[in-house]
């Protein structure tokens, strides 16, 4: 039933049925000479919108994948159908250039499900706004994202490093981190 | 001569409490802003052992990482390991001897009585008593000397394996665990007699730290410090793994949403995984420890998986996300303290020191599972 609800409620994000355009940087990397051999292993970047997985092999049932400009949104969905927020976190798709932020929320009830929101930023400008205006619990969990993969959580009160040294200016969980 | 200093009617100070402070139970500081007794603003300053378990999962091949999910939660580090381990299994496609999973829920369970013991010695020293701690690390001792006997250390357990376990369990660690039940519901008694009863310790927890429903819901919050809050979530009951689904336990659930409410759960839980042990050594099947085909070289197949389970302090979550080689791509460890502990700075506010510090107790805290 929740799963039902929460995923026709993200697709109210994506109000065409067909997926949005892709996005426009792909003709750059083609022209790149050294990225087009890599290209071959490359595969096509997934498309915005919400697909229903298999809970058994991936461990939770919606996964959304938004625009950074539509997370406050798909966030007010999760919040509204009452879900708690499980964890933040990120992954750095360097072949692809970009790194993804992945938002886990949970249910407390026994209708379980577990959504996952992902939003995708370039490397070299990874800006997303900060969901701590609706779940207060996020603040620590963009801090620790922010101190491994350098994401700026836009409007964030006090994104200053939290479990890495304070004077830290270095990323760990980036693919091109030397040590 | 200097003569004493006048603090004005509303002027504050701040108190620096750790990070080597007995009550904040490890290295973790907390900058309280003060007026007077009571405290006005707090900030947890975390990460003073942070050692990056992440970047190790990422550089380890599967079974090298094993060792790590054991150094974090040192006090029930099994629930650790049992997560990490359906993870893997799940994404590699490893299937499980009933024996083994049997074991392995018995195994945890055990641990989670461990280290509720340990809690609760902790936080009623936390409070002013010194000799319940000394009762519980009695019990807790048997708990270790069984785990000891079984997967070989005390502590940092490296028991699980991908598919199955290091060891069989004898017929001496049964005899051990029939002759613990009995012994440790006794000692719940006991405990009851002289710690819950007790008018002074009522006193200072009826009403403290009131956390609603909504303040868990927004900081992520699990195990007692949601169940005290009359939130009726358990992870092997609402998303139920391994073979918990065949054990008849309950879920404890306070309303009151104070430190007693927590400190009453986790004793009943402690009631509840009794329970679940006697079960898993009734039913415990025969068989094979570990599963006849299982892959050389542990490669999930690329993609992302998810798993939850119940530790003993909370839900705990690891996020793999693998390209298909021999090393994950990701590993993402969502601790349970973190969350809990996230909401101590804005929940604290108002109340006198020592009534914080027993709210800070009642949280169950172990800092390198925070700071991971």
């Amino acid at each position: 039933m929740i799963i039902e609800k929460t995923k026709l409620a993200f697709q109210d994000l994506f109000p065409a049925t067909e997926p949005e355009p892709p996005p426009i940087e792909e003709p750059d990397e083609e022209v790149e000479e050294e990225k087009g051999k890599k290209a071959k292993v490359k595969k096509e970047p997934r498309q915005n919108g919400v697909i229903e997985c298999n809970y058994a092999v991936h461990g939770y049932h919606l996964d959304a994948q938004v625009a950074p400009d539509q997370l406050i949104e798909a966030i007010t969905i999760v919040d509204e159908a009452e879900f708690f927020i499980e964890s933040i976190t990120g992954v750095d798709w360097i072949k692809e250039d970009q790194i993804e932020v992945v938002y886990d929320f949970s249910r407390y009830d026994f209708q379980t499900c577990r959504v996952v929101i992902r939003t995708r930023v370039d490397r070299d400008n990874p800006v997303v706004p900060t969901i701590t205006t609706i779940y207060a619990g996020a603040n620590w969990h963009e801090r620790e994202t922010h101190d491994f993969f350098g994401i700026k959580f836009d409007g964030h009160p006090h994104l200053i490093p939290l479990l890495l040294p304070e004077d830290a200016d270095f990323h760990p969980l980036l693919k091109d981190f030397k040590a | 001569m200097s003569s004493p200093i006048q603090l004005q009617p509303d002027e504050t100070f701040v108190l620096n409490v750790g990070p080597q402070h007995p009550a904040t139970h490890g290295v973790l500081r907390v900058k309280m802003e003060m007026n007077g007794e009571y405290i006005v603003n707090a900030e947890t300053v975390i990460g003073y052992i942070h050692r990056m378990h992440e970047k190790m999962g990422e550089n380890k091949t599967y079974p090298q990482y094993l060792m790590n999910l054991s150094r974090m939660d040192y006090l029930g580090a099994l629930g650790y390991s049992h997560g990490h381990v359906l993870v893997v299994e799940k994404a590699a496609g490893i299937e499980v001897p009933e024996r083994a999973e049997y074991i392995r829920a018995i195994m945890v369970e055990l641990n989670r009585v461990a280290s509720h013991l340990f809690w609760f010695g902790a936080f009623v020293m936390d409070l002013g008593g010194f000799s319940p701690l000394m009762y519980a690390l009695q019990d807790r001792e048997y708990i270790l000397d069984m785990l000891e006997a079984v997967t070989g250390s005390r502590l940092t357990y490296c028991y699980f394996r991908f598919g199955g376990l290091y060891n069989d369990i004898d017929d001496d660690f049964i005899d051990a665990a029939r002759r613990f039940i009995p012994r440790m519901r006794k000692s719940l008694i006991k405990y009851d007699k002289l710690v819950t009863g007790n008018i002074i310790f009522r006193k200072r927890l009826e009403g403290n730290a009131l956390l609603s429903k909504e303040t868990c819901r927004k900081y992520g919050a699990s195990s007692a410090v949601a169940r005290g809050s009359g939130i009726n979530f358990d992870v092997r009951k609402n998303e139920p793994y391994s073979v918990y689904p065949d054990f008849d336990f309950d879920v404890p659930v306070y309303h009151e949403g104070d430190s007693l409410a927590r400190y009453m759960v986790r004793m009943e839980e402690m009631e509840q995984s009794l329970r679940i042990i006697e079960q898993g050594l009734d039913k415990l099947p025969d068989g094979p420890i570990m599963p006849k085909k299982k892959p050389k070289l542990i490669k999930p197949p690329a993609g992302d998986y998810y798993q939850a389970v119940e530790t003993a302090r909370g839900s705990f979550g690891v996020r793999l996300v693998s390209d298909g080689t021999k090393t994950p791509y990701r590993l993402k460890l969502r601790s349970p303290t973190y969350s809990n502990m996230h909401l101590f700075d804005e929940s604290c506010r108002g109340m006198m020191i020592m009534d914080a510090l027993a709210f800070m107790g009642s949280l169950d805290l172990v800092i390198p599972e925070i700071d991971r």
